[in-house]
């Protein structure tokens, strides 16, 4: 499969449209992650992983993964972010430049980012020089599919999942309440 | 779609995450790099599952499951940051040595917990300005 599939692709210098629009998402994504890693303000950190979700809910559209996306969409943009904004402002965070965001090792933190990188990246395209995608053919991540697999293959791990959030919703009240005069 | 793309991508985000977790001081940055390095993860799972064309859609399964656990790791881990801050007046990570808490300002009776808010982050404000000063 994947030799018919590489002599039907021609290669790095003829990408198709889908690979072109992959890449310039991409780009922007990892900007906008840099960015989140890297501003000093503490609450453009928070919205500029916006724009690093949105991207990768564009990355998984194009994978034909739409229901991920969507799920990408509502749980990360809609939620987490949400939550990470009244975390910062809860912790009183200052608004604007804030000249302590980064610790002291984080040159030490560069280099160990920079040589993972390295290692990572030569490794992967490395073993994936040759290796095709397939996306012609009905959607893989369709609602209706998603639907069909998840309930069909993987009810006991979802109902198992459906308990662990319980517990984490119920952890989160108990470590977040202010402790009574019984307990002190 | 050539797989090498959506790989190095990941791998890139991933490490991106890594230098925000090693860097970072202030905990809530600490967990924005830890979701960032699990999206780095999703869209390799997301990918390999395009790739491999598995019947039982292990990827995308796996992925919607990363998701869920991601939103209740990060409910538990704001919830525990806000109880620090509460505790200590302070977010920071590199400034929460000590397992026990020493400061003077919890001695304070428990049930005035409004004024024992306001004076342990009044001695975090002033640790604050001491360390940048």
């Amino acid at each position: 499969m994947t030799l018919a599939a590489t002599a039907a692709h021609s290669g790095f210098l003829s990408p198709t449209g889908v690979e072109i629009a992959f890449v310039l998402v991409g780009i922007a994504t990892l900007g906008a992650a840099l960015v989140t890693v890297t501003t000093k303000q503490l609450v453009h950190a928070a919205l500029w992983l916006v724009v690093a979700l949105g991207g990768l809910a564009v990355e998984y559209l194009l994978l034909t993964a739409e229901f991920i996306a969507w799920v990408q969409v509502l749980i990360y943009v809609g939620s987490v972010v949400v939550l990470l904004l009244f975390g910062l402002m809860l912790t009183k965070a200052p608004i604007g430049r804030s000249p302590d965001a980064d610790s002291g090792n984080r040159w030490a933190a560069l280099a160990v980012a920079a040589a993972s990188a390295g290692a990572l990246v030569w490794v992967v395209v490395d073993a994936f020089r040759t290796t095709w995608i397939d996306l012609d053919g009905p959607a893989r991540g369709s609602t209706e599919a998603t639907g069909s697999f998840l309930f069909r293959h993987w009810v006991l791990p979802f109902e198992a999942l459906s308990v662990l959030l319980l517990a984490a919703l119920v952890g989160a009240i108990v470590l977040s309440r202010k402790r009574g005069k019984e307990q002190s | 779609m050539h797989l090498a793309y959506p790989a190095v991508l990941a791998a890139l985000l991933f490490c991106t995450g890594l230098y925000g977790v090693l860097a970072r001081r202030n905990a809530i940055l600490v967990l924005m790099s830890v979701e960032l390095m699990l999206n780095a993860v999703n869209l390799n799972l997301v990918a390999f599952d395009v790739w491999l064309r598995d019947t039982l859609h292990a990827g995308q399964a796996l992925a919607l499951f990363t998701i869920a656990i991601a939103a209740a790791e990060i409910g538990i881990g704001l919830a525990i940051v806000l109880a620090v801050y509460r505790n200590r007046g302070s977010s920071d990570v590199d400034r929460l040595r000590d397992t026990a808490e020493t400061d003077a300002a919890e001695a304070l009776p428990d049930d005035e917990y409004g004024t024992e808010d306001q004076a342990t982050a009044a001695a975090g404000k002033a640790k604050k300005a001491e360390a940048t000063a």
